[in-house]
């Protein structure tokens, strides 16, 4: 497994360290590239009001009919798949299936039969059973630095197509959390703690998205999670393109 | 004409847009539009809307300049602000988008399916695609992507499409270059000030030419093929002073390696990573493209570094396109500053399974290995393949484990059938290779850096031991999960050949 970051930033005495204090770059440790700070959520919800419907994503519970609630009503409810740190992108989905093109439907589907394939004997259980195109799975919740490695959308497109709603980590690395909400696959939700250890695969949870909240119903335990913020939304209409049409930021014309 | 008129350039915050969308939608009766917005709309984008914009320029402000780095320098000229911070969200101009045919395709059936079957990229001389990921390869479905590639290159008439057609000998392909980080910068595509996004992690490489250069993904790159912008997060920087002279049996993979291991995989997560220094200064090219390749390894967002009188001098005969470098001003804020004595470090390797498991060379010395793999973006350029010919003139020896050599391009296939290795009385290194029983250097391409297809040449399909000069050591990198992947520089990887075990260069150096 890899040196954890405080065991190796004492290893070499050559290096010294100046760390400018700085909180001005608080919000930076925010992974959601679509800050909308300056204002209220509300007006998002308000935009969403009056914008034409769309298609509901696969996240999105029955109950929330309407746009303008889903985000207070929204929940996951499935078993977990439990995974370590820095589950990179190979193991998510190995290189020798890229020649598969996520926007090819009958490839995107094939994608999620491969879903985390590249994980290491060390877990005996696997995400998707041989044959399947679907895990029985719907959340995955890993330790820190989830979907390090290659820029490959194929990534949050194979853990979308295995049906996977939402993945809990304590970190991720930057360009899967950007393909995540630019694709609209999976929301990537952070822990405030470290759950990877506290959940076992096959646990059933719930994940309250209006409440950032985890709730273990096999351990009867519960934890918070950051907000998803303003990635939420764009997670919820289906990916950048569909956000921007929705909230006009790209107007949509006759052909 | 492109898809689409492009997005204002200096765009306001997001929010903005979506009061001009609430404002344009709320002007029907909402119930009633809804349903014929469905018929009404087409999902063809003809136009990216601009957004509200202040009046105020810059120059009737007189605004105060706060100081920036060179990668907030590049972002306000890409965004046309004058001023910005680390964390704002801007909407960057584009100079150059790469792909290939690993994410090419997926990009081309996005752009088509959210631009229309008729849409045409922003700027067919702006956008680079490079097949380089599964070329030598009998998948049919690699083979397709390929064709996909030259297909949509041949509608859109992108002028930069680097194709191959004949597999059985890419020297029948004039066009064809190989690994696309390497090509851009050989292509003169890699230019100071300018903006690159590729669909691939390791586009972080150009960072070496004083550009802002990083990897999206296929949705991100279908959106910049249609209108040429993108909105991006100002990465703060971090700043890695490297001052002393570089000792012999050094080179640029050992310090980011050192790097790597001191911040970890996840150090500098969507972060800039700036390096200067007497050392860095120093050093070629080539080995600054290293330094860059690798910063994704640390969770970094790009590497950068100033240009000079090297970089300029290296684009001589290689672009006419003017560029603009920019340097981080003296005042300018960085995240966190690290220093280090180059003159001290030693020979390194990251260990398996992960990049920042840092080890010397020499505590690794009982580790028995089964191969030696160079190649790659990371160490599969010209200067590569001389250091590590340089290791087997010293030593006169032969391997002792299979070693599989693969350029990085046409053009390094080349300097390593012609260029004379220094002190060798004008032996190229593929003689030098010959001699010392390595594997004929093979097709240049991404090989089995990625694994990839099962008949990839070098792929570890056996659960064996390989030193790498690649980038990455996660279980299943390079084929078998259960394979061990110790990265090194081409001096380690050549001396570790040599001796069937992880070695220390400076045993045949000194």
């Amino acid at each position: 497994m890899a040196a954890s970051a405080s065991s190796s930033l004492c290893r070499n005495p050559k290096f010294t360290t100046l760390h400018n204090p700085q909180p001005s770059f608080g919000p930076l440790s925010s992974p959601s590239f679509l800050k909308l700070s300056t204002k209220s959520p509300f007006k998002t919800l308000t935009t969403f009001a009056t914008a034409p419907p769309l298609t509901i994503p696969r996240a999105t519970t029955p109950s929330s009919s309407t746009a303008t609630t889903a985000n207070a009503t929204t929940s996951f409810h499935g078993i977990c798949y439990v995974v370590g740190d820095n589950i990179d992108t190979d193991q998510i989905i190995p290189a020798e299936y890229l020649t598969l093109v996520p926007s090819k439907p009958d490839e995107y589907k094939k994608l999620g039969s491969y879903a985390l394939v590249g994980l290491p004997s060390t877990y005996p259980i696997r995400f998707v059973e041989p044959d399947q195109f679907k895990s029985n799975f719907s959340i995955v919740i890993a330790g820190e630095n989830f979907g390090c490695g290659s820029s490959r959308e194929h990534a949050p497109v194979a853990l979308g197509a295995a049906g996977v709603a939402a993945v809990v980590a304590e970190s991720y690395a930057r360009i899967f959390f950007r393909n995540s909400v630019a694709t609209g696959e999976v929301y990537p939700l952070e822990s405030e703690v470290r759950i990877c250890e506290e959940c076992k695969t096959g646990d059933v949870v719930t994940i309250e998205l209006g409440e950032s909240l985890l709730i273990n119903h096999t351990t009867g335990k519960e934890y918070k999670l950051k907000p998803i913020g303003d990635a939420g939304p764009v997670i919820e209409a289906g990916g950048i393109f569909a956000y921007a049409r929705k909230a006009g930021m790209i107007p949509t014309q006759s052909a | 004409m492109a898809a689409s008129s492009a997005i204002a350039s200096s765009s306001t915050a997001f929010i903005n847009k979506m009061d001009v969308g609430h404002s344009a939608l709320s002007s029907s009766p909402s119930s009633f539009s809804i349903q014929k917005a469905k018929k009404r709309f087409s999902r063809k984008i003809v136009s990216v809307m601009a957004p509200q914009q202040s009046e105020r320029k810059p120059s009737t402000t007189g605004s105060v300049k706060t100081a920036l780095t060179m990668t907030e320098k590049i972002f306000a000229r890409a965004s046309e602000k004058p001023q910005l911070s680390p964390g704002e969200n801007v909407w960057v101009n584009v100079d150059t988008l790469m792909t290939h045919d690993v994410c090419g395709p997926g990009v081309f059936g996005t752009f088509k399916k959210e631009f229309g079957e008729n849409a045409k990229v922003w700027d067919r001389e702006k956008v680079v695609v490079i097949p380089d990921h599964y070329i030598f390869t009998t998948d049919e479905r690699a083979n397709r992507n390929v064709d996909i590639l030259r297909d949509f290159c041949t509608e859109q008439n992108i002028k930069y499409f680097y194709d191959i057609k004949d597999l059985g000998n890419f020297k029948a392909n004039p066009d064809y270059k190989g690994v696309c980080h390497v090509a851009l910068a050989q292509e003169g595509h890699c230019r100071p000030g300018e903006v690159l996004l590729g669909t691939d992690s390791h586009t972080c490489t150009a960072g070496a030419f004083g550009q802002f250069a990083t990897g999206i993904g296929n949705t991100d790159a279908g959106f910049v093929l249609g209108t040429g912008k993108l909105l991006l997060k100002v990465p703060p920087t971090l700043r890695f002073v490297m001052d002393g002279e570089m000792p012999n049996y050094l080179l640029a993979k050992d310090l980011i390696l050192q790097i790597i291991g001191e911040i970890s995989v996840s150090g500098a997560t969507y972060k800039a990573m700036e390096f200067v220094g007497t050392t860095v200064e120093s050093l070629t090219i080539e080995e600054r493209m290293t330094l860059c390749n690798m910063v994704v390894e640390a969770g970094g967002k790009n590497g950068v570094i100033p240009a000079d009188s090297t970089t300029f001098k290296y684009l001589e005969d290689k672009t006419s396109v003017a560029y603009e470098p920019v340097y981080s001003d003296g005042q300018a804020r960085f995240l966190s500053e690290y220093r280090f004595d180059v003159s001290k470090l030693e020979p390194l390797v990251a260990k398996p399974h992960s990049p920042d498991n840092r080890g010397l060379a020499r505590e690794c010395k009982d580790v028995k290995i089964d191969r030696v793999y160079i190649g790659s973006c990371t160490g599969g350029k010209t200067e590569d393949f001389l250091a590590a010919a340089k290791v087997f003139l010293a030593s006169g020896k032969k391997v002792k484990v299979p070693t599989f050599l693969v350029p990085a391009t046409q053009k390094v296939w080349v300097d390593v059938y012609s260029l004379p290795v220094p002190g060798s009385g004008g032996k190229t290194c593929s003689q030098i290779f010959e001699e010392a029983g390595c594997d004929t250097p093979a097709s240049p391409s991404c090989g089995a850096c990625l694994g990839g297809p099962r008949d990839t040449y070098a792929r570890l399909n056996e659960p064996q031991v390989c030193v790498s000069t690649t980038n990455r050591n996660f279980p299943g990198r390079m084929g078998h999960k259960e394979g061990q992947i110790y990265l090194a520089s081409p001096y380690t990887a050549a001396a570790s050949a040599l001796t069937g075990y992880v070695t220390d260069p400076r045993e045949f150096l000194q």
